[in-house]
């Protein structure tokens, strides 16, 4: 580890439970310039639990940027201020010695606090599960040509299936609009055959859970794209629109 | 009907109903601005004179007239609709934000920018319209629209007025022209980029030619 430890001032949000009211906690920690911004919380849950306090729940899993777990709001920047990047990909390098930094948990109706910084992103799953998937059984892996996709097609829904369902696109929007996620995966699924029987059904489903989970609607301002580690493109809300209108004058 | 009751039912499609209204607006913005640029050729009005006669007594103009109403009215229920919508989405508020970081002021606040707007038009529509279609003052020949607007821009306060319209009106239509197209769901790698560059102009152009008539008219450049 560096030598050259840094000093910083946290504020951290603190909430027992969805209905606690939750406040924020100032605190200051050590750490190396070559810490990920979870291995610095981490050594704060040391501290804490030194002290005989309670640790701050935060959410983590693989902590390489693939599976969406990692969610804290940092200086007011959904997995703070890099782009590209997940909080778990994010170093302390980018700070400086003696900042103080605020961390707040995801904010959106849609994903009620479950404690400190770790929110419940399970309007997600139900978003999914309303039709983010194709049904037709596709049988055993077929000779690569057998369907003929075009290169493009396929890199444009490759692009939009690397989403990681981490919810920043939430975090990140002035209205806390789920549409840059549901576009994502839309396209993805719109964009190939296998997808496109149940393209119409599929796109109604989806929107009519994204409303009914409570999540607002898009003014394309970009802050979603513009913060989503995947750095998913603004365009697949545009599919999303053309595909959801096409569905409902088509009677779905 | 039940078709179309997605249009004031889900979220995507009220937003089209915004994008729609909102380019049909921006057609009749271009008839308007065109119209009224009749004043810069200076003549005393009467090419001016000529081209409001005809806005006012042609029938299909005047039957538009109800449909850009109409138009307007959804327009601005739709947005105030959704503006509430949209805030009560995140009812517990960021202490601190970064909007900045990702997106542009304006586009954060067609809410506001449209409110003054609606404002501008209140005062805007009690000014001319009222006087032009409720009083005979035009019809009887008692004075022109030309001197009608000589008039208003008299005073400088309408002029102040009518400049700061202009400029809620620039920057409601930088975010709203190319935002009206990504709504209807026409996003391609090729047109995307025109359609921005055509808005930033558009917007500029006719805000400016807008803003330049009651400066203009009051600084006595018109005759």
């Amino acid at each position: 580890m560096s030598n050259s430890n840094m000093n910083l001032k946290l504020k951290v949000w603190r909430q027992q439970n969805a209905k606690d009211e939750g406040h924020f906690e100032d605190y200051t920690v050590q750490a190396s310039p070559d810490m990920s911004f979870l291995e610095m919380f981490d050594v704060l849950n040391e501290q804490l639990i030194t002290e005989g306090k309670n640790p701050v729940a935060f959410d983590h899993d693989c902590r390489e940027g693939i599976c969406g777990m990692c969610s804290m709001v940092i200086n007011g920047r959904p997995h703070g201020p890099k782009q590209g990047v997940t909080t778990c990909q994010l170093h302390m390098r980018s700070f400086s010695d003696g900042d103080t930094i605020v961390v707040e948990p995801w904010r959106s109706n849609a994903f009620p606090v479950i404690r400190d910084l770790s929110v419940n992103r399970s309007a997600f799953d139900r978003i999914i599960a309303s039709g983010g998937y194709v049904s037709v059984n596709t049988g055993n892996a077929v000779d690569a040509n057998a369907t003929l996709i075009p290169k493009e097609t396929a890199d444009e829904a490759f692009e939009a299936a690397t989403c990681i369902g981490c919810g920043a696109c939430v975090s990140a929007c002035k209205n806390a609009s789920a549409m840059l996620f549901v576009g994502a995966k839309v396209t993805q699924l719109s964009l190939l055959p296998q997808g496109q029987a149940e393209a119409s059904k599929r796109v109604v489903a989806m929107v009519n859970q994204m409303d009914a989970e409570g999540f607002g609607a898009c003014t394309n301002t970009g802050a979603c794209s513009a913060e989503c580690p995947k750095q998913i493109p603004l365009s697949v809300i545009a599919t999303l629109n053309r595909e959801y209108i096409k569905a409902k004058l088509k009677g779905y | 009907m039940k078709l179309f009751s997605f249009l004031f039912t889900s979220t995507i499609g009220r937003k089209w109903l915004m994008g729609l209204t909102g380019l049909f607006l921006i057609s009749f913005l271009l008839v308007h601005c065109g119209v009224n640029a009749c004043i810069f050729f200076n003549d005393g009005g009467e090419t001016f004179n000529m081209a409001a006669e005809f806005m006012g007594t042609n029938w299909i103009i005047r039957s538009m007239e109800f449909v850009l109403f109409a138009g307007l009215l959804l327009h601005i229920f739709q947005g105030l609709y959704l503006w509430k919508f949209n805030t009560e989405a995140r009812k517990k508020r960021y202490s601190v934000s970064a909007g900045s970081a990702n997106s542009t002021w304006y586009s954060r606040s067609m809410g506001i920018l449209g409110t003054l707007l609606l404002l501008f038009l209140v005062v805007h529509l009690k000014d001319f319209w009222v006087t032009s279609r409720f009083t005979d003052v035009i019809t009887s020949g008692e004075k022109t629209l030309f001197q009608e607007m000589k008039e208003v821009f008299a005073n400088p306060l309408p002029v102040v007025v009518y400049v700061l319209g202009c400029v809620s009106l620039l920057y409601h239509l930088l975010h709203g022209f190319q935002s009206a197209f990504q709504t209807l769901g026409i996003n391609h790698k090729s047109y995307t980029p025109i359609i921005q560059s055509t808005g930033k102009i558009f917007s500029v152009v006719v805000s400016l030619l807008f803003a330049a008539m009651p400066v203009a008219m009051h600084l006595g450049w018109i005759q």
